[in-house]
């Protein structure tokens, strides 16, 4: 059976792998900050648990369910965002977002592998799937307790 | 009354031809990523023949004026037309008087009136208002919204694992504080088929009020008010072929005319002055400003459209694409079928083991496929199923089988694409 060539852009083997087998999955006792997300659309959650100290993401895991790309969206940004500054989170919060909403838009260098995210811009009904952990994370580190919303 | 289904123009099934019936629809003949259209998502809404949209611009370009106003030509005319699909839509569903039918924006618009107006004049602190799992948001809303504000409760009647009403609970949770029972005709999310007619039987040993949730039933089978013996019926206009933006609450007069006006406005009084106002007549007294003129004159030719097809044609073709659809999925390995129910309208609703069901409608729908992937705006159903989102096939009489067998093969895809 043929599979369209943006449908195994879309699907790629490591967002299938993340999306299948998440990392940093559960939660962090005790968090420094947490926040939850929620698509109304879809019913999709995610529950984003940080570590910080000194200005920096120590630990990060989350909790929820979704589909494939926001499970594996979820999944690589705990594992990329550990270790970054706050500034730094918020550039790559950036960059991903241009990656996945701008046209021809170049991976940032920061970005790394997040970069197999660029196949959803091909699908603008998913690209709340990709986001709403980052969004999820955004609103953690600024210390919002109510749950953000894709809409 | 005769029921309608038994009227002759309603017995086509001889004639009966899905191909020939799919040249009345022109948005089936296009094509989406460069494949043909395969429309599996009419429990959404449906699409419309050419007879529907003819009738919308012929309104606007032949007749268009403002009704129940106007001493001229085009409004006379106008308002004849519009009057004219009221009593078509009472002959629809077998009701007594034409002016038991309020044109409303849709099925959620009319939950919402009977709602808030029959809740003003029925429900007390402690009085109960029956639901049923497998309802959808719009008729689980507007009653949690009218109970806060009188004190009333909801109760619920459980379902069983295939998507049956509990009618044992429910007989035990009827009782004197029983004021409204509110369920739908048929579930969106896993097609079953309330036996409405008993539901009404056992609500009225204790005079409880039945409201019937017709969204997804009217494209599917013949619906008589009469027979059914409710109290109030909903459906929309888009679910049956029809245009957007209209829909219908028949009631039953007595209710109707005892019922305080849900909007005010033009069109729905006798006399205003500013210590007081009187009421128009029912149906206007619930019709306030100005209608949706042109989607009442298309649900009139959506109405006529689907009798000329004839329920026996559409319940017969409908449930042999069910069949072959239901054998065609359960042979996946993997794929769970939500909602097993014996009487069961030609709705298939799945759950595919580690696929999302969002994954599914995106992989399908490149296939040019559309069904719908998510909670069906029924999340209390979804968590009785331990489910976050089913996808949803929901066929229409205009599918083919092998659109059917498109959809077998594009969950294949699915498993192709996640191994």
């Amino acid at each position: 059976m043929k599979v369209e060539p943006e449908l195994r852009e879309l699907y790629q083997e490591m967002i299938v792998d993340h999306g299948r087998r998440p990392r940093n999955f559960g939660r962090i006792e005790p968090a420094s900050c947490r926040a939850e997300g929620f698509n109304p659309l879809c019913g999709d959650r995610v529950t984003v648990y940080l570590r910080c100290k000194d200005g920096r993401v120590r630990d990060a895991s989350f909790e929820g369910q979704g589909c494939a790309i926001s499970v594996a969206s979820a999944s690589m940004m705990t594992e990329a965002v550990k270790g970054k500054s706050r500034e730094e989170v918020e550039r790559m919060f950036d960059a991903f977002h241009r990656l996945l909403t701008e046209e021809n838009a170049t991976p940032a260098p920061e970005l790394g592998k997040l970069k197999v995210f660029a196949g959803v811009r091909e699908f603008p009904s998913r690209v709340k799937c990709a986001v709403l952990a980052w969004h999820t994370l955004k609103a953690a580190l600024s210390g919002t307790e109510e749950t953000v919303s894709t809409e | 009354m005769t029921p309608l289904v038994s009227s002759p123009e309603q017995y086509r099934k001889a004639d009966f031809d899905v191909y020939r019936v799919r040249e009345d629809f022109p948005i089936l003949h296009r094509e989406v990523y460069g494949k043909p259209l395969i429309y599996l998502d009419n429990a959404a809404t449906t699409q419309k023949p050419r007879a529907v949209i003819e009738a919308i611009r012929r309104y606007y370009e032949e007749t268009n004026a403002n009704i129940h106003r106007g001493l001229h030509f085009l409004s006379e005319r106008a308002t004849e037309q519009y009057e004219a699909v009221r009593r078509k839509i009472q002959e629809f569903l077998g009701a007594s008087e034409s002016c038991e039918v309020v044109f409303t924006r849709g099925t959620t618009e009319s939950i919402n009136l009977v709602a808030s107006s029959l809740g003003r004049l029925l429900l007390q602190p402690g009085d109960e208002v029956v639901l049923t799992t497998m309802e959808h948001h719009s008729n689980i809303v507007p009653w949690q919204l009218i109970c806060s504000a009188t004190g009333a409760k909801i109760r619920v009647v459980p379902i069983n694992d295939c998507g049956e009403l509990c009618l044992e609970d429910f007989e035990r949770l009827l009782n004197p504080r029983t004021k409204i029972v509110a369920l739908t005709h048929v579930s969106n999310a896993l097609g079953t088929v309330n036996p409405v007619h008993q539901v009404v039987q056992m609500a009225k040993t204790v005079n409880a009020t039945v409201v019937v949730d017709g969204a997804q039933a009217v494209s599917h089978l013949p619906v008589d008010v009469r027979q059914l013996g409710c109290d109030f019926y909903a459906f929309s206009g888009h679910k049956l072929f029809g245009p957007t933006g209209i829909g219908v609450l028949w009631g039953r007069a007595e209710l109707l005319e005892a019922m305080p006006p849900y909007q005010g406005g033009g069109e729905m009084i006798r006399t205003v002055t500013f210590e007081e106002s009187t009421w128009a007549k029912i149906p206007h007294k619930f019709e306030a400003g100005t209608p949706p003129i042109a989607e009442v004159i298309g649900l009139g030719a959506a109405v006529d459209y689907v009798l000329q097809v004839g329920y026996a044609a559409i319940g017969e073709h409908e449930a042999a694409l069910l069949e072959r659809a239901t054998r065609a999925l359960a042979t996946i390995p993997g794929l769970r079928i939500i909602g097993n129910a014996r009487e069961k309208a030609a709705v298939v609703s799945f759950v595919l083991e580690g696929v999302h069901p969002h994954d599914i409608g995106t992989i399908l729908d490149r296939d040019g496929i559309a069904i719908r992937a998510g909670h069906h705006c029924a999340q209390p159903l979804m968590q009785r199923f331990g489910v976050a989102a089913t996808a949803r096939a929901s066929f229409a009489f205009y599918n083919t089988f092998s659109e059917v067998d498109a959809l077998a093969a594009g969950v294949e895809k699915v498993i192709e694409v996640f191994s």
